[in-house]
Formats: structure tokens, sequence, C-alpha cells
């Protein structure tokens, strides 16, 4: 039993000899929760989870025991926590509208039953190593839930609870570990937040995920197992790029910590995920979807501790053999409450206020991510998709700076493609990605094996169109040569009929790979037939006008993912159309110009 | 201890008072502080322990001596008197009365810090409200429950549209009756608190009006603590009164700045521009009130403004209020240059949650493409107009010129608009669909065929025109 010394906001400082670094104590009469982050001799720095007000000095303070810990176990999808995982859907049933202090509810609902299934081969006496699978739970009519021996623990099975309807907390298995004093399993344990969960080994990353987003698919892909981040000013539409990627991913698991951003964005997915269609299973979104909630209203300290809350939960269903995604919106905010703690304490300032080990703390963070054979053999993955909130839009800050050092994908926001409401405002030049050779031999698979190719070819035209913008903007169009004034178009179909993608529309929001290849395909298409003109003498004025240019942009919004075969057909249309100018311009007909117009995709 | 008086103030600077050997002093706790010339002044405990006690007095601290001050620790945090009769009252930052009347009497008294709402108690804002100008509702629609700032320079008219907002909003098909205005100005001077007050009395919402002022000569740090009086008061007029309260906080930039002032006293590392690493979230506290619970009738909508220091968006003032709100109205010196009123940007300006505000089922079903497409065509007209700055209009091509003159229409027209004109939403549509007319329905790539066929009307302007 220790007692209060100093409170400063979130910091307090206690008399606690003994406390270890880490641990976590409850601090006054309210029993606020808190963390141990620093000692000197008897006194302990505490940051607390929750507001500090009306904290006196003299109240008591006593230690848990134990670390910030996640609870791990069946009824985690669905909810919404907060940044130490608390309940908020309890929490708001229990106190109402506000949150109140001091209410520790646990994670996991105590009451409710689930129905486990032993894993039939095991044995009392054979051994169960940590990480193995002892038995499953449905958790929703598409997901098994499956549950393990904790990481740290193994030795001689003692006793498996037969299949049948058990809250999380009976035990459903006994088990004597190396040291001979028995330990009792039940469907949950608990895992220290801060400390990575094992695993056998790391495998190399090579499947896309697919977000159903062109930009993002085929232009900067991302692979399961990847780290991403995506920065950009107030206003690019960092919000919806992310909400869209927890929509349509093709992931087993989708976590979205919300990390001090707005309560509205949070609710705006509350109430749309449960009427949404999860587009692989066909089951309520909602079924796949964990929040962790902690609005930039909610105390400081407790957003610190909200992503690694959000990446311990990935890392617990990554063990079970899913593939998952976490989503940290944003990583700023996370730094901002590191930099609030620091400021606090009177640590060093180094850049913007920032503390020294901000750098470190965030690679350490992202390496969190990645394709894993787990402890029980099977194959897992995490993906990080970090958001990032650069002060004034400039990316040299030092979270952006730092972040774009540890991340292999790089969907930079552009606030002037977001003033044009070109959406996603994924910035092609800024952007990068580098697992475009890793995600080729799928994309040659599963969609064309010119995907890459294509790729190339249209960021060439669009890098292109860029410097061509510059010169007009200098001279006017008229100084451009037909040949340019064409790529300068062309450029503009694909912007518009590929990289422009509406969340709202319903047959747009979600792109297959096989319609994104094909829509890029299509207007590349035009593009090189146009040229093809050009050198024939067509003037480039008549070929902007083709009302075949208007219908190329809508493509997208025309063709459903089940309407591939009608949407190549379109080819079909492109070469009548150009064909028609060849007949009128290519007379006297060079023998050779006419056969080579034959060359068509089959 | 709340009998007790001390006298054990060893340091004053700032707007601090730095207290030794009071033992045992709550965490925010309300102190009074009286001055050599029996005065009293508020204050509030922000840091505390056995040995020092730091107090932030409201007042300042000009003309106290450490050893003619004495301090009473209250024991109470800072809480406001809540009753329906604050409507049409006016009052400091700390909640007394500005008006000559007396003090509120009542048993309901609250925390004015207030507490986080739970995420999931939110009911998203999804209702349309009308304000009557078309850059608004338009392009960048308001909703109930959002918080909407303001985004102004020095000299711009911020003061003029957010009254006329205040006079003009209301939701489409419902009877007006169930509103209340919070009117929170922070350091604005006397004649701009003069032009609200006049502005609410002749649209007759004064008695719907509730004011907390702190003006530009009075003390800074009182505004640390006036908008959460104001929201506190908002709050319990939204969700225990079922009112739709529209609270307007003028201006933010003056509260960051009083908050740079206690911060550096305090001895905070800053952050950017000497304002603290905490701005952020000091800032969410505030801006994060505004919404809706569900099951409960009321709302609060928030029209913070914040005037960007030399027009500076990425100021940090601005920057992080753009990141915890719901869009931003962001006003051009340009446009107000040349005299148009509102005189709004229409390219940084930006409503997030419009998408589910407007459309079939709020406004009209075409609503959401319109928007999208006058943007589009609005941000071309711009480089177009770049660009004839530079080669000259003669040189441009016709479809160019046709750009040229929608930009000058689409501002003249469209954007401006009188003081006092109130234009529905349906007018609004209408002009829209008007000013696009001029442009060829083929590079109207966001509107759909039966959006042409239907509200699409091609008039070419005659070249001798142009």
């Amino acid at each position: 039993m220790g007692e209060i010394l100093e409170i400063n906001g979130p910091i307090v400082t206690v008399h606690l000899p003994g406390v270890l670094n880490g641990a976590q104590v409850s601090i006054g009469a309210l029993d606020l929760i808190g963390e141990v982050i620093g000692l000197d001799g008897e006194r302990a720095v505490v940051q607390v989870y929750e507001s500090t007000e009306s904290l006196r000095p003299g109240e008591k303070v006593e230690p848990l025991g134990h670390p910030l810990v996640a609870e791990l176990g069946p009824g985690l999808l669905g909810q919404i926590f907060d940044g130490v995982q608390r309940p908020l859907a309890s929490i708001f049933e229990r106190s109402g509208a506000y949150l109140v202090r001091g209410l520790n509810l646990s994670p996991l609902d105590r009451q409710k039953t689930w129905t486990f299934a032993p894993a039939p081969d095991h044995k009392p006496g054979q051994r169960l190593e940590g990480g193995e699978v002892l038995g499953t739970v449905q958790e929703t009519p598409s997901f098994v839930h499956r549950i393990l021996v904790p990481p740290d623990l193994g030795g001689e099975l003692l006793e498996l609870a037969p299949a049948g309807d058990y809250t999380v907390d009976q035990v459903i298995a006994r088990i004597r570990d190396r040291t001979g004093s028995p330990s009792e399993l039940r469907l949950y344990h608990r895992w220290p937040v801060r400390t990575p969960r094992p695993y056998r080994r790391r495998e190399a990353v090579g499947i896309p995920l697919i977000t159903g987003q062109r930009i993002l698919d085929t232009f900067f892909p991302l692979l399961k197992g990847g780290k991403a981040a995506i920065p950009g000013p107030f206003g690019a539409g960092k919000t919806m790029v992310q909400q869209q990627i927890a929509r349509w991913s093709d992931a087993d698991i989708v976590i979205y910590v919300g990390c001090g951003e707005r309560g509205n964005e949070l609710v705006d997915i509350l109430e749309t995920f449960p009427t949404l269609t999860d587009p692989y299973s066909g089951r309520p979104l909602m079924e796949r979807t964990l929040l962790v909630a902690n609005t930039s209203n909610m105390p400081v300290v407790a957003r610190e501790a909200s992503i690694y809350v959000g990446v311990t939960m990935g890392e617990y269903f990554r063990d079970q053999g899913y593939d998952v995604v976490v989503v940290a919106d944003s990583t700023s905010r996370w730094a901002e409450a590191l930099r609030e703690v620091a400021g606090r304490l009177g640590q060093m300032p180094v850049e913007e206020g920032h503390p020294a080990y901000l750098a470190s703390r965030l690679a350490a963070f992202y390496e969190r991510a990645g394709c894993v054979e787990t402890l029980a053999g099977k194959h897992g993955s995490v993906t990080l998709i970090g958001a990032v909130s650069p002060p004034g839009g400039d990316f040299s800050e030092p979270v952006t700076s730092h972040t774009k050092d540890i991340v292999q994908t790089f969907w930079a926001l552009s606030k002037s493609l977001a003033d044009m409401r070109h959406y996603p405002a994924v910035d092609w030049t800024a952007s990068f990605s580098a697992y475009v050779g890793a995600a080729a031999p799928w994309w040659a698979v599963h969609a064309d094996p010119n995907w890459a190719e294509r790729r190339t070819k249209a960021l060439e035209l669009l890098t292109e169109a860029d410097e061509l913008a510059h010169v007009v903007n200098l001279v006017g169009p008229e100084a451009l040569s037909p040949e340019q004034r064409w790529v300068l178009e062309s450029a503009g179909l694909i912007r518009e009929g590929v990289l422009q993608q509406s969340a709202l529309d319903p047959v747009d929001s979600f792109c297959s790979p096989q319609k994104q290849f094909v829509l890029l395909d299509l207007i590349l298409e035009i593009h090189r037939r146009g040229t093809r003109l050009l050198t024939l003498g067509v003037p480039v004025q008549q070929l902007l006008n083709i009302p075949l240019l208007g219908h190329a942009k809508r493509l997208k919004t025309g063709y459903g993912n089940d309407q591939i075969e009608a949407l190549r057909q379109f080819a079909t249309e492109i070469q009548n159309t150009f064909e028609r100018f060849l007949q009128d311009y290519a007379q006297p007909p060079p023998a050779s110009s006419a056969v080579t117009d034959g060359e068509q995709k089959p | 201890m709340t009998g007790k008086e001390y006298r054990m103030a060893c340091a004053a600077r700032g707007g601090l008072l730095f207290m030794r050997g009071v033992p045992g002093v709550a965490l925010g706790g309300r102190v009074q502080v009286r001055d050599h010339r029996n005065h009293k002044r508020n204050g509030q405990v922000i840091r505390t322990s056995n040995d020092l006690i730091l107090v932030q007095v409201f007042e300042g601290t000009e003309n106290l001596g450490l050893d003619t001050t004495w301090v009473r620790f209250l024991d109470a945090p800072f809480e406001i008197t809540l009753s329906p009769d604050l409507l049409g009252r006016v009052f400091s930052g700390i909640g007394q009365p500005r008006d000559h009347r007396p003090p509120l009497i009542a048993a309901l008294k609250r925390n004015v810090n207030g507490a986080p709402m739970n995420p999931v108690a939110r009911a998203y804002p999804r209702e349309f409200i009308q304000t009557g100008i078309s850059t608004i509702d338009c392009l960048n629609s308001l909703v109930r429950g959002q918080k909407l700032p303001l985004f102004s320079g020095s000299g711009l008219p911020h003061n003029r549209l957010a009254a006329q907002i205040v006079r003009q909003a209301r939701l489409l098909g419902e009877a007006e009756g169930n509103f209340a205005v919070v009117f929170g100005a922070m350091g604005i001077s006397h004649d701009d608190a003069r032009f609200f007050q006049e502005s609410f009395e002749t649209s007759g919402v004064l008695r719907n009006v509730v004011m907390f002022i702190n003006l530009a000569d009075d003390p800074p740090i009182e505004r640390l603590i006036l908008p959460r009086t104001a929201l506190t008061v908002a709050e319990y007029l939204a969700f225990d009164l079922n009112r739709h309260v529209l609270v307007v906080l003028s201006d933010m930039t003056h509260y960051a700045e009083a908050l740079r002032e206690v911060a550096t006293a305090k001895g905070d590392v800053p952050a950017r521009k000497g304002y603290p690493g905490y701005l952020y979230s000091d800032l969410a506290e505030i801006y994060e009130r505004a919404g809706r619970i569900k099951e409960r009738s009321g709302s609060i909508t928030l029209i913070p403004v914040v005037s960007m220091p030399s027009d500076d968006i990425t100021h940090p003032i601005p920057d992080l209020t753009g990141y915890i709100t719901e869009g931003q109205i962001v006003l051009s010196r340009e446009l107000h240059n040349r005299s148009l009123y509102p005189p709004i940007n229409i390219p940084p300006s930006l409503s997030r949650l419009m998408k589910d505000g407007i459309g079939a089922a709020h406004t009209r079903e075409d609503h959401p493409r319109i928007a999208s497409q006058l943007y589009a065509s609005y941000a071309h007209a711009l480089e177009v107009r770049m660009l004839a700055s530079i080669i000259g209009a003669e040189d441009l091509s016709e479809s160019d010129r046709q750009y040229l003159n929608f930009a000058d229409d689409f501002e003249q027209r469209f954007v401006n608009q009188a003081e006092d004109e109130d234009r529905s939403i349906i007018d609004t549509l209408t002009l829209a669909w008007d000013i696009l007319s001029q442009l060829p329905p083929e590079t109207l790539s966001r509107l759909t065929e039966a959006d042409l066929a239907r509200y699409h009307h091609w008039t070419p302007v005659a070249m001798e025109e142009l």
C-alpha cells in the first residue's frame, strides 16, 4: 500500500516501494487504474488511464501485480473496447452516455456461454506446448475461434473438458508444467500488450491484401503481413480510405483502432457495419470486425495504450491461423500522447517536442506486423496499416518521416487532389510500394500476365502528364505536340476512369482484381490506338471529341464485378470507333496500316 | 479546510499562483483568491502535491502581493448552476452575470469539465440543417450534431457569417421553436460583441440565446474555462431540455493563445510555435462535446470561429482544429476583396458528415452528385483562370472560355448572396443547375445520364458575349 505524492495532469507520483516498472496500480478512492512508467528510489511515476481530477495527495495506491494485459478469448468479435480494453457497450448500459471514472469491467462477458469442442486427438498425459490448439468455439456462423494454450505455458495435459457449453471463466483443461505445478486453462487467457506474442518463425510475405481499391491494389499493393502508412493532411480523406479497407479487404479479421480520432467516425462504423455484408463470407461485416476506440476527448494515456491493445488482439487471431488487418487511426495521435507524457516527465524533447525514443517505439510497433508460422504450426498474418496526420500536411515532420522509413507501402494522400474531389486522393507521385515485385506473380495468375507491364505503363503516362501539365500552366495547351496532348487526355482518362473511385457508389465501392485489370487495360488500349491514329495524321482535336472517352470514364460504375466479360466487350467498341477514323484518314490506304489494324486481342 | 484561508503564496506569474505547504488539496478544485483590496478572484488547482500547489487564477495575477493574498480552497470542482432561466442571459466565462441581473439560483450544478461521451452512446448526425447559404447548404452541408468551424482571417466577415447562420439555420419541414443558441465570445472586441447582440435582438432570437462573454480587454485566463462553461450549458439545454442547440465559439485562436500563456508560465515543453503538446487533446475536449446521443432528441451543433494567424491554414490552431472537426468552412481574402459575400473559399472547404445528410431522404436525390460536379467543374475552371492570366483569355479554346464564364457566374450568382438572403435548398439546387447548364453535358462526368436529362438545359453562351 502506498500513497499519492503529486498529481500533474495524467501523471501521478506515488510512494510505493518495491513495485515493478510497467506494473499496474489502482489509485485513490475512485480506483483509477494506472501503469508505472518510471521508478526513482521508493517513488514511482504512474500514468493514469482516466482523468485525475479531484485526486489529492495522501490518497492510497495499491499495486495490482501485473502489467497492462489484454483478455483474449471468445466474445471479442463485434465488440468495441476503449484504449485499455474496457467494453464500451457494457459501460454504456451500466453508466449512460458519459463515461464515469473507476468503472473497471472485464473485457469479456463472464455470463455468456460458448460451445466448446475439444480437439479430438488430445489425450491426458500427452505433452502440449504453448500456442497449441486445445479446441474450438464456433464464435459466429462463419468464424471458428481456436482456443489456444497460453504461449508462455506448456506441459503435460492432465485433463481436457468434454464438449459442452462453458463460460470464459470455467476451467476447460489442466496442465502440469515443467516445474511440476499444475495450471488451469480457461477459454481465455491474458497477455501483456507491450510484449509481442511469440511464434515459431517468420515467413516471407507474398500474397496481396485485396482492398478493392484500384489505386491501392493495382498501383501501390500491400501484402498480407506487410506494413503500410496512410499520411495525409486533414480533409484528404484518410478516414474514408481506412474505412474502405476495413470494409472490403480480404482478411479474416479486421481490427480498427480509433486512436485519438473523432467519436462520430466510430459511430459511423458502429451503425453501418452491422448492416453491411462481408463480401467474402456473406455474413454481417461487424462479425469479423473489432473496434478499439479511444476518441480524442478520452484520456490521453489510454490512447497511448490503445494501439498495443489492438495489435495484441491481432496477434492472438494470427496465432489461431488467420489473416488479420489492424488499422491504427492515427499513429500521430499516439505519438502525441507519448509526447504529452514525456513533456510532463520533463524529458528532453528532440524534434518538435517529441521524445528521443519516438523512432524506436514506432519501429517496434510496426515490427509486430508479419506473416508467421504459429507455435501450433499454422499460418497467420498481421497486416498493419497506420494513418499519419502530419501537422500542416508537412510530410517532413518527425512522425511521418520516421514512419516512411519503416513501412513498405506508403499511400500518400494529397490535399490538392482532395480539393478537386478526386477520391481516393492517393498521390501517385508521392506514394510508393516496395511490394510490387512480390505481388506481380499473384496478379499474373489471378488477373492477367500483363499486369506488371500495364501498371508501369499507366504510371509512366501519369508521370509524363504531370510534367506536361507544368508546361501547359506556363504556355498553354497549344504549345504541346498532338502526341503530348493525347498523353494528357489519356492520363485524364486513367485518373477519372481508373484512379477515382467512389466509396458511396454501390457498384464502384469494391472493384475486384479482375475488373481492376480490365478497366486499366481498356483505357490503355484507347491510348494505344489513339497514338497510332496520330501518327497517321488524324488531328488530335478530333480524337479529343470522341464521345467514347466520356463512356470510358463511366465504365467503372457501369459494369459490376460479375460483368467482367461484358466489360471486356467494350474493347470491340473501342476497336470500331477507332477503325472508323482509320477508314476516313488512312486513304489512300497504305497497305501496311490496314494490316496492322488487324492485330486485335483475341 | 474549506473554511480556512491560507496566506502561503510563494510565487505569482503568468496567471499562476504557487502555494506552499497546504496538504491534501484536490486537483481541479475551485479556489477563491482575495487580494489586498479585498477583491475576490476565482481560480482552479492545476497541479498539486503536499509541498507545492499551482493555482490558475482566471482574473490574472496582476496586482497580487505574495504576503497580502489570501487563498481559500473550496474543495469542490468548478461548477455552473443550470436552470431554464439561463436563456436570454449574459454571463462571464466563469458563469457570473454580466447583464446586471442577479445570479441564477437552482439546485442543479454541473462540473464544467464534463465527462467524455461514450462513443457507443453517440447517434450519428444525419439531419440536414438549412442555413439558407448556398455554398454551405449545397456544397458543405451542415447536419445536426456536427462540429463545423469557420476558418477565417483578420478583417474577414466571419462574425457576420456566423450571425447569419444563427439567424437562418432551421431544419427542413420542422416547425421552429425548439432551438437554442449558446454564444461564447473569447477575446472579441466590444464592437463584435455588440454586433452579435444586435443581430440576435433584431431577429427576435434573443430569448433563446445564452451568451458567455470575455472581451478583448478582459483577463485572458478566463478564456480557458469559458468554452467549457458554455458547452456545459449547451449539454444541459440539449440533453436535459431536448433543445437543438447551436453553439458559436468566437474566437478559438484567442483561447489557444491563453492556453499557451499558461503553459509557458508552467514551464510545459512547447511543441509547435510555442503551443504545448497537449493542444490537440485540449481542443478535442471542447470540440467533441458536440453531437447527438442515442434516444435523446436534443443536439449540439458547434460552429467555432478560428482566425488563422496570417491566413495560414497550417498554423497549429486551424491545423489541429481541422483534424478534430467534421470539416471546415474556409474564408478567402481574395473573394472578400472582390466584394463577394460570403467569401467562402470552395476548394478547401469540406463537410465530412454531408454524405449522410443529403440526397433523396433529406434534400433532393441529385444533391450529392451536383455538389461533386460543382466542385470538380469549379476546380477545373480555376485552373483555366490561372492559365488565362498567363497566356491571356483570347488564346483559350472555346471550351476553356466556357469554363472561365462558368467560374465568374458561379462566384457572382451562387457564392455571392446578400446578408439577409435566405435561399431554400431547392432554390440553391435550381441555381446550381442553371449555372452548370453553361457547360456541355459531356464534360459533366460526375452526374448521371438521368440527372442530365432531367435538369440540364444546355445553353451555350453565345460567343460574342465572351
